[in-house]
């Protein structure tokens, strides 16, 4: 039935005939106030409820992840944490070996000195007799009057000559003796020197013990509060591991830039040794023999580093015996070195390669021909960048290590953020819900204000008190215990 | 022994697909050189030409170069041809010679009394099939004007499935341009005779762009 029809059901005129559809609607609003209301508050409190839920669900979900990551920072930060302080303790151990291992030898050196230099001391300080006494005596004798007397005088005179030269003698005696002292305190001078470069040198190494044991103070005070489980250091580790993975990423970046580098310096003379037209899939077979030497580079450097200890990705390479991790280092270092030595061959073949190519071209394209002449300097330097670029990629081991380290915190955080996205969405969407419902409600009552109005008449008329509460609580329908708490 | 029997069997599989793949990618060209009478003149351009294609042609592609003379259904009359080693080195030494014979045919080129193009182009076809590339081309330069002795039968569609024909350096005759519907009808022939034979027809007189040659399928 169209809609012209219906407006002519009850009159001709479809103004008539509209306003006759309208108050049936509103009569029949009227009647179904109750049930439609139930309909739409149930609708819209169940749908709040169901998100809410939801909602409470998600949010679940995103605490127990963001525990799970707390865990995972926790416990990768504990191994790093355990790890520094264990290669502290092997630096101390290393430091006491190297320098405090010969204090003994040291300490009896000290003392040697030491005692030297008592003796010297000692010898230094026994002075002969004053010569102020004697020069009393000399005098006195000399003084003694001569009255004449040829003998007497005689006498005296060999006397003070006896006592001069006596006088004289341990005078220079004295001197022979001082000057030994000086000798003596001469001597000392090197050996204080010795004692005091010896002593030198026990305190750099005291000081270094004391920087190393301060820093496993620190670790192990970081240590202390992984092991307390606290917020904050998780917090601290987070922010730490992004920051590493955005660094590691970083680097991993520049060592694909270099991978590329050295897959243009040697996928064209690849094709000199696997063909330049058999392909693999949507892939030249050159290309791919020459990302396989790529790759195998970066796992023989991955396995090198393994085997060094410096990375920690394999645990069954790590717990190997030293003996086989050297064995493995030797095998892994040979077969990367090889392989360096076969690109750098490699980079030799594409410039000579690129000279025949560019000749040919010129020749070709009807441009002067310039005799292609052998470049040093580019072979050269293509060379030592084709041996080079395997080393420096097996460092991308340490880098690799970190990141994906680092991903895991990373990816953590990302998925916690966009849980808790949703959490607040499911709770918009079921809020936005319930107060739809309330605005249907409202919207309601308005198209059925009159009848409404004609029942609040009537129900004042009858009972004042019991109206004015019906009213209220119709007038008011979003109004129910549920909001009110 | 069974894995190593399968891993030799994957990689003989492999190697399978991978040569399959190369036939896959490859172009053929096969050029033909109208050394009839006064078009010989022209045969300079067509250095450029050849020269062009071996700039673009790489490991793995064919290209012969032949000419068209009194009879050209001939493997005579094919001046050189050359399916270039998968080796870059060993690609770069082959189009040294390649071009040196074609230097040396340019050089010392003479007319023919008569003009068998439709003779060449269906050698052309033969050997396109032969190399089993996945593009085929036929160049024909020339002027189109076809003279046969009279006891040779051509007028049979030649077989020019996937074959693209390009016509180079077409000129016009001295009757063309008397009545130029001439020059018209005689390239309507030959668009003919190569779409009947299930070959793709194109022209290309402005050879400043040789870019276009082998670049439009």
């Amino acid at each position: 039935m169209a809609m012209q029809d219906l407006l002519q059901v009850w009159s001709n005129s479809p103004g008539v005939s509209a306003a006759v559809w309208l108050a049936i609607i509103v009569v029949v609003l009227y009647l179904g106030r109750t049930p439609s209301h139930q309909l739409i508050r149930s609708t819209s409190h169940g749908l709040r409820a169901s998100l809410r839920l939801v909602a409470r669900s998600v949010g679940k979900m995103e605490e127990r992840l963001n525990q799970s990551n707390k865990a995972v920072v926790l416990s990768i930060a504990r191994e790093a944490t355990e790890r520094g302080v264990e290669s502290e303790f092997f630096r101390i151990n290393a430091l006491v070996e190297r320098d405090l291992s010969g204090y003994p030898a040291l300490h009896r050196k000290i003392s040697d000195v030491i005692e030297r230099i008592e003796s010297d001391f000692h010898n230094a300080s026994e002075a002969p007799a004053a010569p102020p006494a004697w020069l009393d005596a000399v005098e006195a004798i000399a003084n003694i009057p001569r009255n004449g007397d040829v003998t007497a005088s005689r006498i005296l005179d060999n006397i003070e000559k006896t006592i001069k030269s006596a006088h004289n003698e341990t005078q220079q005696a004295y001197k022979k003796s001082s000057a030994e002292r000086h000798r003596l305190l001469k001597q000392m001078l090197p050996s204080w020197r010795n004692l005091s470069t010896t002593i030198d040198q026990v305190k750099g190494t005291i000081s270094g013990l004391e920087e190393r044991s301060r820093f496993i103070d620190e670790q192990m005070q970081i240590y202390q509060r992984i092991r307390a489980n606290e917020d904050s250091i998780a917090r601290t580790l987070t922010s730490s591991s992004l920051t590493q993975f955005f660094i590691a990423g970083l680097v991993l970046l520049i060592a694909i830039l270099g991978s590329v580098i050295n897959f243009q310096l040697i996928a064209l003379p690849m094709s000199e040794m696997v063909g330049g037209t058999s392909q693999l899939g949507p892939m030249r077979t050159a290309d791919v023999a020459a990302l396989v030497i790529i790759m195998v580079e970066m796992a023989m450097g991955l396995f090198l580093m393994e085997s060094l200890r410096i990375t920690h990705m394999f645990p069954i390479i790590g717990n190997m015996n030293d003996a086989m991790r050297k064995r493995m280092v030797i095998v892994t270092f040979v077969i990367l070195a090889a392989l360096a030595t076969v690109e750098a061959s490699l980079a030799y073949m594409r410039d000579l390669l690129a000279l025949d190519r560019e000749a040919i071209m010129q020749s070709l394209s009807g441009s002067q021909l310039v005799e292609a002449q052998f470049r040093w300097i580019p072979s050269v330097g293509q060379m030592m960048m084709g041996f080079i670029l395997p080393f420096a990629l097996a460092f991308v081991a340490i880098p690799l290590e970190s990141f994906i380290h680092a991903l895991r915190t990373a990816l953590g955080v990302i998925a916690a953020v966009l849980l808790r996205l949703i959490t607040f969405v499911i709770r918009l969407v079921g809020n936005v819900i319930y107060h739809t419902g309330k605005v249907f409600i409202a919207a309601y009552d308005l198209i059925i204000m009159l009848p409404l109005r004609v029942e609040q008449l009537t129900r004042t008329r009858h009972n004042p008190n019991k109206a004015v509460l019906n009213t209220r609580s119709r007038t008011e329908p979003g109004l129910n215990k549920e909001t009110l708490s | 022994m069974k894995k190593m029997l399968l891993l030799l069997m994957l990689s003989v599989a492999i190697g399978g697909c991978s040569d399959m793949h190369s036939r896959s990618n490859s172009t053929a060209v096969y050029m033909l050189l109208d050394s009839s009478g006064t078009y010989t003149e022209e045969l300079a351009k067509a250095q450029t030409i050849v020269n062009y294609l071996l700039m673009m042609l790489d490991s793995g592609d064919s290209i012969a170069v032949a000419r068209i003379d009194s009879g050209s259904f001939s493997e005579k009359d094919i001046i050189a041809k050359v399916t270039f080693d998968e080796r870059p080195s060993a690609a770069i030494a082959q189009k040294k010679d390649f071009k040196h014979l074609v230097d040396q045919f340019i050089d010392v080129a003479k007319g023919s009394a008569h003009t068998d193009i439709s003779g060449g182009v269906l050698q052309a076809s033969q050997f396109l099939d032969e190399t089993g590339a996945a593009k085929k081309y036929v160049l024909i330069f020339s002027d189109l004007e076809e003279d046969l002795i009279k006891s040779h039968i051509r007028d049979f569609a030649i077989p020019l499935e996937g074959v693209q024909v390009v016509a180079l350096n077409v000129t016009k005759l001295r009757a063309d341009n008397i009545d130029p519907r001439k020059y018209l009808q005689r390239l309507d022939l030959w668009q003919k005779r190569i779409n009947d034979g299930g070959g793709d027809w194109r022209v290309v007189n402005d050879l400043e762009h040789l870019d276009r040659l082998l670049s439009v399928n």
